[in-house]
């Protein structure tokens, strides 16, 4: 282990740790700004786990989200905490397993097309069965579950996902779906199994949605389909995901940290308006930034690498 | 059951006519739009103010708004979309970046109508007159609506099939790489077809405007359910549109009808992945990409 990489890891530890005693510091405010600020990190991560290195554009964050937020309006109460959330966990991978399998043969668009609208067909799969079989739409959530506790368990999963984003970036699996991003046709030829590499890695990133929308449920006290699948989520996390740029581990939460406080501030000064700003950004960043934040200072080191000697690319 | 086939009918000549735009403007154009549903809704607008505020007849209207949108398309493909067309180097970077872009797009129309009308649903009521077609009552407006539909789906299918602008659209169609080769003068053509799209969605935003009520974010299901069809029948294929829509739209009809009215999204999401995976390229694709 080389000098730079004990000093990245000392230092995300200390971050860990300065992070985990927030709750302690601020008011419910900023407690609330910050458990916003932890749930689109993780989202967006989660994104870019799959989408950055396939490049398949997935709109299906909300569906996976919204899933695991219900699991726990129906399931809370009857278990314990731990048990709801492996549930959640549980159902979220079965979901993406069967959508992942289903589409992920087709190509690049069909797919988009399908997360386009996939939340919206397990709404109206949840809205169906609550009204005519269970006969009860939107449920309370009573939990005691105190924003501190969310905060935590949202912190805890975001190392989770860093790790396991950092893992598979270094692992055989990681390494198959960057060939399959470059080209599919080259991966099929080496003998990848493309189909089961994209739709592992599909479940994965879907599970950490799924707890997402689990930690989160119990915020809200009362829930409905419309609250837990609500579109915009998927928008937000893939505009923050382009920002940072999704092809690097950690670019993504580059993206979601300036976003969210961006969206924070603006549906706080200008609720109407907000939509209309959010669709500018996009535009700025697919225009200004195809690569993102990451991408732009990769190319900032490699020209300042270009002007000295040639060193071996990293 | 006749009537439940009857508004499917109706119904599935929308789509169909919604989709034909498309199919000109992912086909031909090479770009996927995702705010293709923001201009029908854009247009229902146009076609409420007109009415409401002008006393202007919607199939008045039509003549107004269509060229219009025709000149916003081509504008907005020239200026806003021809960069992206440069950048790209394959096809499928130019579909992953038209998606984003007109992603964005989406969000400022949707912004720009809800700042303006809010979010609340709109209609009116013109023609609203009770027709008896074979045994069941239908209203004026569907029946005109779905006239027109006809119409203009004929027109554009005689367009492209007998005249030369048309079969060199075609041509990009096929082989965008290859056609130059001949003389089509792609870009061109691209930004024409991608004009004709807006045009016929426009069309159909005011045929709409007509018998259903709609909102400033009513927008993605209809662009939802024009990227199924134009999948489902095979990318740049205007009989595939015509089929793929009507099958959408009785299928949708009849288990509204007959099971639930709040099932309809799923059953456009069975057809659309049963038929993907019997013939991935579509009823009528042409070969495996």
């Amino acid at each position: 282990m080389s000098v730079s990489q004990l000093l990245i890891g000392a230092v995300s530890l200390a971050a860990i740790a300065g992070l985990a005693v927030v709750p302690s510091l601020v008011d419910a405010y900023h407690l609330a700004l910050g458990i916003t600020l932890l749930q689109f990190t993780i989202l967006a991560t989660a994104w870019g786990l799959f989408s950055g290195p396939t490049r398949y554009v997935s709109l299906a964050t909300t569906a996976f989200f919204g899933v695991g937020a219900y699991t726990v309006a129906v399931l809370g109460e009857q278990l314990p905490w731990p048990l709801v959330l492996t549930v959640a966990a549980v159902i979220g991978s079965v979901t993406s397993a069967i959508v992942g399998l289903s589409t992920l043969r087709l190509s690049g668009v069909h797919f988009v097309i399908f997360t386009f609208g996939l939340a919206e067909l397990v709404k109206q799969l949840v809205v169906w069965f609550e009204v005519n079989k269970s006969r009860v739409l939107g449920r309370y959530i009573f939990l005691d579950i105190t924003q501190q506790d969310i905060y935590w368990q949202l912190l805890a999963l975001a190392v989770i996902v860093f790790a396991v984003g950092w893992l598979i970036a270094r692992s055989r699996l990681g390494f198959a779906l960057r060939i399959i991003g470059e080209d599919e046709t080259v991966a099929r030829h080496c003998g990848i199994n493309v189909t089961f590499a994209k739709v592992a890695l599909f479940v994965i990133s879907a599970v950490f949605m799924t707890l997402v929308g689990a930690i989160m449920a119990p915020r809200w006290t009362y829930i409905e389909p419309s609250i837990a699948f609500n579109a915009t989520i998927s928008f937000e996390v893939v505009i923050m995901a382009l920002l940072g740029g999704a092809h690097r581990v950690w670019g993504p939460a580059l993206g979601a940290i300036p976003l969210t406080l961006l969206f924070e501030f603006l549906s706080a000064r200008f609720p109407n308006t907000s939509t209309l700003i959010m669709g500018v950004v996009f535009l700025l960043i697919v225009y200004a930034l195809p690569s993102g934040v990451v991408g732009l200072i990769e190319k900032i080191r490699q020209f300042r690498r270009g002007s000295a000697a040639q060193g071996s690319g990293t | 059951m006749t009537n439940a086939v009857l508004t499917g009918l109706v119904l599935g000549g929308m789509y169909a006519l919604i989709a034909m735009g498309l199919t000109l403007q992912y086909g031909v154009a090479r770009i996927m739009n995702l705010a293709y549903g923001e201009f029908l809704i854009g247009s229902a607008f146009a076609s409420y103010f007109l009415f409401t505020g002008w006393a202007v007849n919607p199939l008045v209207g039509l003549i107004v708004i269509v060229p219009v949108s025709f000149v916003v398309s081509f504008l907005l493909y020239k200026i806003f979309l021809t960069p992206l067309v440069r950048r790209a180097r394959t096809r499928d970077a130019l579909e992953v970046d038209s998606i984003l872009a007109t992603f964005g797009l989406m969000f400022i129309v949707q912004g720009i109508l809800l700042t303006m009308f809010g979010g609340a649903y709109f209609s009116y009521s013109f023609l609203a007159i009770p027709v008896t077609v074979v045994g069941e009552v239908l209203a004026m407006n569907r029946l005109v609506a779905f006239a027109l539909a006809v119409v203009l789906g004929t027109v554009l299918y005689l367009l492209l099939t007998r005249t030369r602008i048309g079969t060199s659209i075609r041509a990009v169609a096929v082989d965008p790489a290859s056609a130059p080769l001949v003389a089509i003068n792609v870009p061109q053509l691209s930004a024409l077809a991608f004009a004709a799209g807006g045009a016929l969605v426009a069309s159909a935003g005011v045929l709409i405007s007509m018998f259903l009520t709609f909102s400033a974010t009513s927008g993605v299901v209809f662009t939802m359910k024009a990227l199924i069809v134009v999948v489902m029948g095979g990318i740049g294929n205007l009989m595939g549109c015509l089929v793929a829509g009507m099958l959408l739209g009785l299928s949708e009809a009849l288990v509204a009808t007959y099971i639930d009215p709040g099932l309809t999204i799923a059953v456009n999401f069975a057809l659309f992945l049963g038929v993907l995976l019997v013939r991935p390229a579509g009823i009528f694709g042409r070969g495996g990409r």
